[in-house]
């Protein structure tokens, strides 16, 4: 996994509530054994209107996507984290995700910062004007060129996993001894 | 002061002092669609599985339901690849055709694995079924299960606690399905966020295992990390019926008297009614008996053109197409008694296709034995193989663009059943009535 220090970059808005996993990939895609090339797959059904908030040109490129409340909810999917990623994303801000998506958010390098709504439409606003944010996990903060500064707290050992690119399961492996005792504990 | 249940299990279940918390699995549940990627990883690394026995595959997201090869060569890839990853990783897997396969959810409980004070995981958000018997169960993801796979362990931070009571006695005719239905309408889709739900209360307590596990089962709609209900007599009795010897350390897993939880909901069981979902969120919810509301949010508004419904239509004027009757959420023997007996006796409407998806093996075979397989295709349904169907349609089981459904199953997201299709969740007694009459009608007023 990649690290993840400090991202600067344009920012895609989805300002929509309850974004479920099946709207993030939807299943015909969760066929393949591969973890990668999901980012062609990403709001597929979405991605067929020209409306849709993540064609605009203006949001191209953007690693930065700002959204609404409840962020993956739905169907457990990692697949979701994983079109995401592979499709440019690195930081997610938005007021909540569900558990589980944050979970394999952080697995898979993508950044799930949670800010209050009153912060995320300051930053709305910012970006309206003037399209770029940097997303500091060393200073946890996001900032904004024309000076906006909203600080965010991401769990530490999230933070850490991110910051430093980190493989969970060599982790708990290094807990191992405690592992062991427990299940010798048990019997 | 006393603790919860949840805290009972959490406590003993953690292998150390340290932080972050560790969380020890009990049982892991692995299918064909998420476990691809976490095999791979184990190799990848030079990994080996650490507890093989505590680890249990079954195929059912992908499986056809007709009978036959699987057609489909990337759901064959993806079944061929988790045989071959349990033979290399010896792991037991009850394949198609085992006579012991079917949804995860529903197997586990069947082959007597799921046992009260367990911690179950499985790569899929429905593992919160599990917890009706009193265990800690929930969904994980893909690098979860390889992280699992790997030290039989979790890295979790310790989730709230909510207790969400019923209180009184529920009327005839309504359902575990309205009661969990009901609770979402009124807590809504993240209501449950970053909690543990334990039900309670009297209608909880009146529920059979198979109610109860359609409660738990939904707990992730309202957002919740996984549900819970404290076991008694009624869980003693199942697991007896299903091989398990019962402990008598499993009658102290409940919730102190005096224990407290981060916070409380009551639900009042005496006034729920059969609930129908009119848009795209399980929250979006109305008694068969009301309306389709005004939409008081952006999300509600889209859902109302997406579900093609006007404010103030009557929901027992909304048509269906289509019937479903399965999913780890109403796929058990009692769900299908429940809807035979609403059909007996009657036809499928002519302009309606309906389908029974039995949620295992076991649970096709019991039905066929007390005949309802007749008594559904007599009345002109189809009766199918078991697996997930069209829950989420990632077999051929899906709904045309347009095509309205009615449908036992827990996700009435865009496109869930099939890109364009439009899901309506109710109870099966609900979908067998709607099937008949042709569009949504109250099962109560039925003879």
């Amino acid at each position: 996994m990649r690290p993840l220090v400090s991202v600067t970059s344009r920012v895609a808005v989805l300002d929509r509530a309850d974004v479920d996993t099946d709207q993030i990939v939807p299943k015909q895609f969760l066929k393949r054994i591969e973890r990668s090339g999901y980012g062609a797959f990403l709001f597929f059904d979405w991605m067929k209107d020209p409306d849709f908030e993540l064609r605009r040109p203006e949001y191209a490129g953007a690693q930065i996507l700002v959204t609404g409340r409840n962020f993956g909810c739905g169907s457990s999917r990692e697949h979701a984290a994983w079109a995401l990623e592979d499709y440019g994303f690195r930081v997610l801000l938005a007021p909540s995700f569900s558990d589980i998506f944050r979970s394999n958010a952080v697995k898979t390098g993508l950044a799930p910062v949670e800010l209050p709504e009153p912060a995320l439409a300051a930053l709305r606003e910012a970006v309206a004007a003037r399209n770029e944010l940097t997303v500091d996990l060393e200073a946890s903060e996001v900032r904004h060129p024309d000076g906006l500064v909203v600080p965010f707290a991401l769990d530490p050992y999230a933070r850490e996993t991110l910051l430093f690119g980190l493989d969970d399961i060599a982790r708990t492996l290094e807990r191992e001894p405690a592992i062991a005792a427990f299940e010798a504990r048990r019997g | 002061m006393g603790t919860t249940l949840f805290e009972k299990i959490w406590s003993a279940h953690l292998v150390d002092d340290e932080q972050p918390p560790l969380l020890y699995v009990d049982l892991h549940l692995v299918h064909e669609v998420t476990s691809p990627q976490a095999f791979e990883g184990l190799r990848l690394a030079g990994r080996r599985v650490r507890r093989p026995d505590l680890t249990v595959a079954t195929m059912d997201h992908n499986v056809p339901t007709e009978p036959g090869p699987v057609r489909d060569p990337l759901a064959r890839q993806q079944l061929e690849t988790l045989a071959r990853n349990c033979e290399e990783f010896g792991i037991t897997l009850y394949a198609t055709g085992s006579g012991r396969e079917g949804i995860v959810h529903v197997i586990g409980p069947e082959l007597g694995l799921t046992q009260p004070g367990k911690t179950i995981v499985c790569g899929d958000s429905h593992t919160s079924t599990h917890g009706a018997f009193g265990a800690l169960a929930f969904g994980i993801g893909t690098s979860e299960v390889e992280h699992v796979l790997a030290t039989q362990c979790l890295v979790a931070a310790k989730p709230k606690t909510m207790r969400l009571r019923f209180e009184g006695e529920l009327p005839p005719g309504v359902t575990a399905k309205d009661m969990v239905l009901g609770a979402i309408g009124q807590i809504g889709v993240a209501g449950g966020a970053g909690h543990v739900i334990e039900y309670a209360g009297p209608a909880i307590e009146a529920l059979s295992m198979e109610g109860r596990m359609t409660v738990c089962n939904m707990s992730i709609e309202a957002g919740a990390r996984a549900g819970m209900v404290a076991p008694d007599e009624t869980t003693f009795a199942y697991l007896r019926a299903h091989g398990v010897e019962v402990r008598p350390e499993w009658r102290e897993l409940r919730s102190d008297p005096d224990a407290a939880f981060d916070s409380e909901v009551v639900v009042d069981a005496t006034t729920l009614v059969p609930q129908v979902t009119w848009g795209t969120s399980p929250a979006m919810v109305a008694p068969v008996d009301g309306v389709v509301p005004e939409p008081s949010s952006p999300e509600e508004r889209r859902a109302l053109a997406y579900m093609d419904l006007r404010p103030g239509t009557p929901i027992r004027e909304i048509a269906v197409d289509r019937v479903f009757i399965g999913s780890c959420t109403n796929a058990r023997i009692e769900d299908l008694r429940a809807a035979a007996a609403v059909v007996s006796g009657y036809r499928v409407a002519p302009t309606v296709r309906a389908m029974v998806v039995p949620g295992s093996a076991a649970v096709k075979r019991q039905a066929e034995e007390e005949g309802l397989d007749r008594v559904f295709t007599e009345a002109g349904f189809e009766w199918r193989q078991a697996g997930c169907s069209m829950c989420l349609g990632m077999n051929p089981d899906v709904l045309a663009p347009g095509e309205r459904c009615a449908s036992t199953s827990n996700r009435n997201f865009e496109g869930r059943q099939g890109a364009g299709g439009r899901t309506h969740l109710v109870s099966p007694a609900m979908a067998a009535a709607a099937a008949i009459a042709g569009r949504f009608v109250d099962v109560r007023e039925l003879g």
